[in-house]
């Protein structure tokens, strides 16, 4: 507010709304009341309230017992490890399969249809995923069957109820996903910058690295957080299509576990925290080194 | 537009061609599996079914009361798309037309809830949808998935109201028109297509929202994704063949609902936020 002393000579300045309006609060401001107070409310309480309640454990003991249990007992800190396994390899191959693909789809004129397809598995969601992973990829399942018939393997491979069968799972939902992103950044480079690379005689593959890359790497960082924040919160395909009790027992298991067979909701919501804070740590780390690499204008501006 | 044309890079275009098929292929046939599946009397060890037969749809219809989940999950449905569309609106007007002090932490609130995964936030909101006695009911399931629609619509927005000129409203205005008929003669039909395609975006990102409903819903509150899940969880109660005509029906509900949003939007905003698409 103004540092002016609201003396009597208030009656010759601007009234109090005039003031508000100044600064942009009038009428229309107070439209997004609604929706700040209905995400303060379902949103930034209920974390506000799952930490509290992650302090207060429900058999007693000091503020800590949750975290210390959960770091004590390798059932559950080993969730930990089983996630990261599956998350971050998972995304870096996404990554890795769809930044080629992205470039070459970028020249192409009819990207609709792919990208329909690649919609496809998206809207579908994880749970229709995993339903017809475990038939197909069963040993009974068509995609084994191709490769009795090719005489590439002699017995079905297990690929459902383990490791492979979740990996499998956030392949097909994570790559679309990884994929779209990747383009919308791609797409986002002005050609003119790459044809100036290729008029001066850079090949593909130096054009890509010294022209692309740099300006990509922004993008690709938050594409690899938002992947990855994805793939780590795995849950219905890590039951469904894992072993849940073994290799896949992610974090999200651990958690709806505490939460709903335990009704332990004060370690649920420690198991939840963190989750968010591995999470967190990973954006963190990644967006930080993001700040090694080229940052400017992506577009070729004459001077 | 540059060609390479050595054989290093035509080999690179071929595989990248082939590993894009060899995706696709095995996303087909997958859902294939389930298509055939359903139809299957019997079918095992073989790459086609002994024979074929429909009585599974009914059974799904009647072991599952799909009718009872499907209504419930368009009422919820109905519900998220209207409540998001009235609160995201309006916020995204005030978000596109204003500069107030704190605006850009209101837009970091408004992103949080899209960039953390569900799971994440969906076990604390649970913990206190269930202690306000909220969990279980259709208003719990309801209030639990608003929680990343209202953001998403909020942003799907305010590009879209940014882009309608100031001086239209101003115009209005001066001819003596007040908020609510400068909203509905002036705003609304402006705004119809921008309101279409990001409600249409919820509709189609609700029904298949598993984690938020799995965790608040009740056994009368679940809608068709949740007991596609259960199903699956208790596989061996059921026949196969029974869970897979179910999980067609839920497979017929989302892809008629994405073949209309995808007359209004573009693929890809099903993934990003309605973002610009460069001219090409």
């Amino acid at each position: 507010m103004d540092a002016v002393a609201p003396a009597p000579a208030v009656e010759h300045g601007p009234s109090l709304r005039q003031r508000m309006a100044a600064r942009g609060f009038d009428a229309v401001t107070l439209l997004i009341v609604p929706a700040a107070i209905f995400t303060l409310l379902l949103f930034v309480y209920p974390f506000a309230f799952g930490f509290v309640l992650s302090f207060e454990p429900k058999a007693g003991g000091d503020w800590l017992a949750n975290y210390r249990r959960f770091f004590s007992d390798p059932f559950l800190y080993k969730t930990i490890a089983n996630t990261l396994w599956l998350a971050i390899p998972v995304t870096l191959l996404n990554l890795l399969l769809a930044v080629p693909i992205a470039f070459r789809v970028r020249l192409m004129r009819r990207q609709r249809l792919l990208t329909t397809i690649l919609v496809l598995p998206i809207t579908l969601g994880t749970v229709l995923v995993a339903e017809g992973l475990l038939n197909y990829l069963g040993p009974q399942g068509w995609f084994n069957r191709t490769l009795l018939t090719f005489g590439l393997i002699s017995q079905p491979l297990k690929l459902v109820h383990n490791y492979w069968g979740v990996f499998a799972s956030l392949v097909i939902t994570g790559f679309p996903f990884t994929f779209l992103l990747t383009l919308s950044y791609v797409t986002g480079i002005d050609p003119a910058l790459e044809q100036a690379a290729a008029t001066l005689g850079a090949s593909a593959w130096q054009r890509f690295r010294h022209v692309y890359l740099p300006l990509l790497m922004p993008g690709f960082a938050i594409t690899f957080c938002l992947s990855f924040v994805q793939a780590f919160s795995v849950f219905p395909s890590a039951v469904l299509l894992g072993e849940p009790a073994g290799v896949t027992r992610v974090i999200s298991i651990a958690a709806a576990t505490a939460a709903f067979e335990e009704y332990d909701y004060s370690m649920a919501a420690a198991i939840a925290m963190i989750m968010g804070f591995v999470q967190l740590a990973i954006v963190v780390a990644v967006l930080a080194s993001r700040g090694l690499f080229y940052r400017g204008p992506a577009s070729g501006a004459k001077g | 537009m540059i060609r390479d044309t050595t054989l290093g890079s035509k080999l690179w275009a071929a595989a990248i061609w082939a590993t894009v098929g060899f995706f696709v292929v095995n996303l087909f046939a997958m859902i294939a599996t389930v298509v055939t599946s359903s139809f299957a009397t019997r079918w095992l060890g073989t790459w086609l079914p002994a024979g074929w037969t429909t009585r599974w749809y009914s059974s799904a219809w009647s072991e599952f009361q799909l009718w009872d989940v499907l209504i419930v999950t368009f009422q919820v449905i109905g519900a998220v798309v209207f409540i998001s569309g009235a609160l995201g609106v309006t916020a995204a007007y005030a978000l596109a037309r204003r500069d107030f002090p704190g605006k850009r932490l209101l837009v970091l609130l408004f992103l949080l809830p899209l960039l953390i995964p569900s799971m994440t936030f969906g076990i604390p909101l649970a913990t206190v949808l269930y202690q306000t006695g909220l969990a279980g009911t259709f208003w719990g399931v309801v209030a639990a998935n608003l929680v990343p629609t209202v953001p998403f619509v909020i942003l799907v927005m305010i590009p879209f109201i940014e882009q309608i000129d100031p001086k239209i409203e101003a115009a209005a205005r001066v001819f003596g028109a007040n908020t609510f008929k400068l909203f509905i003669y002036v705003l609304l039909p402006l705004l119809m297509p921008g309101i279409l395609a990001a409600l249409l975006l919820v509709l189609v990102r609700t029904i298949a929202m598993f984690e938020l409903t799995f965790l608040v819903a009740g056994p009368t509150s679940q809608t068709l994704v949740v007991a596609l899940y259960y199903a699956v969880f208790a596989a061996g109660v059921r026949a196969v063949q029974s869970i897979d005509a179910m999980a067609v029906v839920y497979m017929v509900t989302t892809l008629i609902w994405l073949i209309i949003a995808l007359r209004f939007v573009n693929p890809t905003q099903i993934v990003t936020r309605a973002k610009q698409q460069p001219a090409h």
